[in-house]
């Protein structure tokens, strides 16, 4: 038998949800409001009269040529950082789904990184991989230069792949270990009785039914990747954008702007540019990959 | 069951009136200070804070770390704009245009004259009041951890290296750091991106100006002008060491900064804020020999007064009244002679008033062994009247101008970028924060 409650008067629901309301409306939509209006002004940092200046914020932020770079920059990191992070997890998972002994202590291992914090793990890494001491200075002695992110941007910025990778791997472990083991066991049994090895049992019949989890984490490894607090974390923790603006994210500047430029208005402007620019990539990613994504 | 948490919760109630009512409590006035020391320096400001909240009854302050300078700021305007403000903020140099132009605070003078105590302004050493006084001299904060960035050297590596003259020009630095370099120093001279020292204390010393009018004192249409002075020759002359491998750059992002360079014993020369002469004297290798000098000028130079850094005590607007009489009573009782002599003691931060200076003077403080040297940086400070070029810097949002410099610096020592179109770009790119700076603030005037 169903149970279900019957509301006549329409105010006693509207009552329940109150309280998630109030919550939505004061901790997003306010801050949000803010943003649009301060986007179009010029906030002074303490309040007061602000102007209007219409458009002018957006086209400060693209007359910037830097600000280009960190648009590509980031869609590097995000791309890289995500693809990344989803090949070690799935890696991690069809080794561990393999029951072979110790999978429990590994499951723990991997997921370990994280619970770092992001800025933990990257002032951590700033000192295991900085070029004049660390394991970095001995590959130095024997190549000079061949490793010095506080030169090379490029350095720089594999340097916080790396530790963004490190983290979020754990991570995506975590989801694909679920999701293989929800793939029956008696397909792969049966791919092994026709003679498929551990490698075509993988690609042809658990990576497939994969599909719909590998396209979520896609998704939410781009969007962490362009504004998660970890990237912003990990960036301020190692680089500080440098050298020469080579880390120079999208999320970085604008955190950067807001409050160390006490730039309220442009950063606002920045904030919805990277948002308008997360929506066009879901929408891609919906469009276009999620076609071929086949769920139960 | 239910009886026995009725009751408990009950007699905590009680318990919790009678707390509330007893006069010790009921009678102080409790009233909050941010700051943005961590480590060492908070533990000595929390010292302060206790002495003050034992010498008196009526006052209770309650002092609360916000991590670092910046975080104070950003917390600071977070706090007024939700009307939660503490009733003293500690804001560093950069955000005094800020500040000043915010409205949200009570000046100096004003504060203390109101709740009854006369202080003397002319106490307050020129060099140090004018960053954070008016462009008619009236402090708008007060002066309270200041220091200003001095020349350290290894007198132990100069001796080793037969060095026997000291090094007050550049050109001597050089001399200096190549005869280091040929006694086996990997690092003569290390050196950092901050343009505190390399732009802001090298400007003032060489009396060059950063902008104009008079380093933003005269007005919100300053422009930038540090990429077409004497400036231009120092990076390029620290360039030129760098490729001597005189000049070592020495930063977090290599492993190590110019502080720790210095008292690890890495680099032998360094320039760094006084402030940290006490860390330094801490950490270096018990019985090293070392000394801090002024700022460096190039030959032929006339030597000029450096800038003083560090940060000063804001009091908050909006605040009950009542706070500010405590506010008041703690300004008042951190600026005693022996408050301040104790302060520069266990700091490094130099007495900001001439009483206290000539007090620590008189009973022999600067002969000492740990703190000799650092009425050096007093002579720094008061070396000549403050000029245009070396009164302060007053320029809005110059977090971002700092950064703009330091990435193009970063770029000319790291990257071999060229240095005039570097610094053209930083000036450019600093000058468009300035202009964005002075719409934000439209019809405002400075005073």
């Amino acid at each position: 038998m169903e149970k279900r409650a019957v509301f006549r008067s329409g105010w006693v629901p509207l009552a329940f949800a109150l309280p998630q309301l109030v919550l939505i409306l004061l901790f997003f939509y306010w801050p949000v409001a803010a943003v649009v209006d301060w986007a179009f002004t010029l906030e002074p940092p303490f309040g007061g009269p602000a102007a209007f200046v219409g458009f002018a914020n957006f086209r400060d932020a693209f007359a910037d040529p830097f600000y280009w770079d960190s648009v590509l920059v980031s869609l590097v990191f995000a791309t890289v950082g995500a693809l990344s992070a989803i090949l070690i997890g799935l890696v991690l998972a069809l080794a561990v789904d393999r029951h072979l002994p110790g999978t429990g202590l590994f499951r723990v291992i991997y997921i370990l990184p994280f619970a770092v914090a992001g800025p933990a793990a990257g002032m951590a890494f700033r000192f295991i991989l900085a070029p004049e001491r660390g394991l970095a200075a001995s590959l130095n002695a024997l190549w000079p230069d061949v490793w010095n992110p506080a030169k090379y941007g490029d350095h720089a910025l594999v340097l916080i792949i790396i530790i963004f990778v490190w983290k979020w791997s754990g991570y995506t472990f975590i989801f694909l270990l679920a999701g293989l083991q929800s793939v029956p066991r008696s397909l792969s049994e049966a791919a092994a009785m026709d003679g498929a090895g551990p490698f075509r049992r993988a690609v042809d019949v658990q990576i497939p039914l994969l599909a719909p989890t590998l396209f979520f984490l896609l998704v939410t490894m781009m969007t962490e990747g362009f504004v998660g607090s970890d990237t912003f974390g990990i960036v301020h923790a190692v680089t500080a954008g440098g050298p020469n603006r080579a880390t120079e994210l999208m999320v970085f500047r604008i955190v950067d702007e807001a409050f160390h430029g006490l730039n309220y208005s442009g950063a606002s402007a920045q904030s919805i540019i990277l948002i308008g620019l997360i929506m066009i990539f879901t929408f891609i990613q919906f469009r276009f990959i999620e076609k071929r994504v086949h769920y139960k | 069951m239910k009886r026995i948490v009725v009751k408990t919760l009950l007699a905590g109630l009680l318990a919790a009136t009678a707390l509330g009512a007893s006069p010790a409590l009921a009678d102080k006035t409790r009233f909050e200070f941010w700051y943005g020391f961590t480590g060492d320096l908070s533990d000595r400001l929390q010292d302060a804070c206790k002495k003050f909240n034992e010498h008196q009854t009526d006052f209770e302050i309650a002092c609360i770390s916000q991590n670092s300078y910046e975080e104070t700021l950003q917390n600071t305007i977070a706090a007024y704009r939700a009307k939660k403000q503490p009733a003293i903020a500690q804001i560093y140099d950069a955000g005094t245009l800020d500040m000043m132009l915010s409205k949200a605070f009570i000046p100096a003078k004003a504060l203390m004259a109101d709740n009854g105590y006369t202080i003397d302004w002319g106490n307050y050493f020129p060099g140090i009041a004018n960053y954070y006084a008016t462009a008619a001299g009236e402090l708008q904060s007060f002066p309270f951890n200041s220091s200003t960035a001095m020349f350290y050297y290894n007198i132990d590596a100069f001796q080793k290296a037969g060095i026997t003259f000291k090094p007050d020009t550049w050109e001597k630095v050089e001399e200096a750091g190549l005869k280091l370099k040929a006694a086996g120093y990997e690092c003569p001279f290390g050196f950092n991106f901050d343009p505190w020292q390399m732009l802001e204390q090298f400007s003032a010393v060489h009396d060059q100006p950063i902008a104009t009018p008079a380093n933003g004192y005269k007005g919100l249409d300053a422009e930038l002008v540090f990429n077409k002075t004497k400036f231009v020759d120092m990076v390029k002359f620290i360039k030129k060491m760098q490729d001597e491998k005189v000049a070592v750059t020495k930063t977090k992002q290599l492993g190590m900064d110019i502080d720790t360079a210095f008292s690890s014993q890495t680099c032998q020369m360094i320039m760094t804020s006084i402030a940290g002469h006490g860390t330094i004297g801490k950490t270096i290798a018990p019985g090293t020999h070392w000394d801090v000098a002024m700022l460096p000028v190039f030959e032929g130079t006339e030597r000029h007064k450096s800038l003083v850094g560090g940060a000063s005590l804001w009091v908050m607007a909006g605040r009950p009244a009542a706070e500010y009489k405590g506010a008041a009573a703690f300004l008042n009782f951190i600026a005693q002679p022996d408050m301040a002599q104790w302060w520069s003691t266990v700091t490094g931060y130099i007495p900001v008033t001439k009483t206290g200076f000539e007090a620590m003077k008189k009973n022999g403080f600067y002969d000492k062994a740990p703190y000799k040297g650092r009425e050096r940086a007093i002579e720094s400070l008061t070396f000549t009247p403050p000029s245009d070029n070396t009164r302060g810097i007053r320029l809005g949002s110059y977090t971002q101008i700092r950064k703009e410099v330091s990435t193009a610096l970063e770029a000319i020592f790291m990257q071999n970028a060229d240095v005039q179109t570097q610094l053209d770009q930083a000036a450019e790119r600093g000058n468009a924060i300035l202009r964005r700076f002075e719409k934000t603030y439209a019809g405002q005037t400075l005073n």
